[in-house]
């Protein structure tokens, strides 16, 4: 069991960004996922809230990946953190022909419980306080997501 | 992501841990319960205590798996779940579809 000692936060800007642009590569996931680990650790989120967090960024940055880009190496999935004192927010973006959230099928249903997808953006909008898709006027979809910081 | 297979009695056992995302991690859950019922093992148990890290994919992999035995005429059941992979079986109601145990002895058991 290893103890991890909490960043000094008051060192931090009071906003900070951090954005990055990988390749549509599921490879990416990992790194990705550590990113967003290491910035959630700088944060005061309990380690389920930093967890779910995590799985939320790698579900959406899969579904850029995946379905968005459709894999095309030459396509990008931008990733933009914004870290505020009372709130994370996170964007993705890809560059493929978009879709309409209202269209996806709930996994709740009877006969989708049993199917092998679907699930992703059903547990992001369970995890994460806001979920906002947007789709961009120069094509692609951008994906916000927000989780407040708990007040104490 | 590792799996070892063991036997008990006529029960496989599938002791998995490390993480079960997509890519390596569900192919390995997947390849595993496939050869267990290509080589006539009807009766699995998906010990997954020692998972650390599951995605959509994962769980995902788990219900196609579930499927997969249950349609080849024999039973699939989960053991040890974390409490992270619980959660995610229960927002999306899963927990009423698989049989789930906290003590391998009872689970194997429930085949008999």
């Amino acid at each position: 069991m290893t103890t991890t000692q909490r960043p000094d936060a008051s060192r931090l800007a009071n906003k900070s960004r951090i954005e990055v642009s990988i390749g549509s590569a599921l490879e990416y996931l990992d790194l990705v996922q550590t990113l967003t680990d290491c910035i959630t650790s700088f944060m005061a989120f309990d380690e389920d809230a930093a967890h779910w967090i995590g799985m939320s960024v790698r579900e959406s940055v899969t579904n850029a990946i995946q379905h968005g880009n459709k894999m095309d190496q030459d396509k990008k999935v931008d990733i933009r953190f914004e870290v505020s004192p009372d709130r994370l927010d996170i964007s993705i973006t890809d560059q493929g022909r978009g879709f309409r959230v209202e269209d996806l099928p709930s996994p709740l249903d009877p006969e989708n419980l049993l199917k092998p997808s679907g699930r992703g953006i059903f547990y992001i909008r369970s995890f994460m306080d806001e979920v906002e898709f947007k789709p961009l006027p120069q094509g692609g979809m951008e994906v916000h997501m927000v989780k407040k910081v708990p007040s104490n | 992501m590792k799996i070892e297979t063991r036997k008990v009695g006529d029960v496989t056992v599938l002791d998995c841990s490390g993480k079960i995302t997509l890519g390596e991690g569900t192919m390995a859950v997947r390849n595993s319960v496939r050869e267990i019922l290509k080589n006539g093992g009807m009766k699995i148990i998906l010990n997954l205590g020692d998972v650390n890290y599951i995605d959509s994919s994962g769980i995902g992999e788990l219900v196609s798996s579930y499927t997969t035995v249950t349609n080849g005429g024999g039973q699939l059941k989960l053991l040890n779940l974390t409490k992270k992979i619980q959660e995610l079986l229960a927002i999306t109601k899963l927990l009423t579809v698989f049989q789930v145990y906290n003590d391998e002895r009872a689970a194997v058991a429930s085949f008999s």
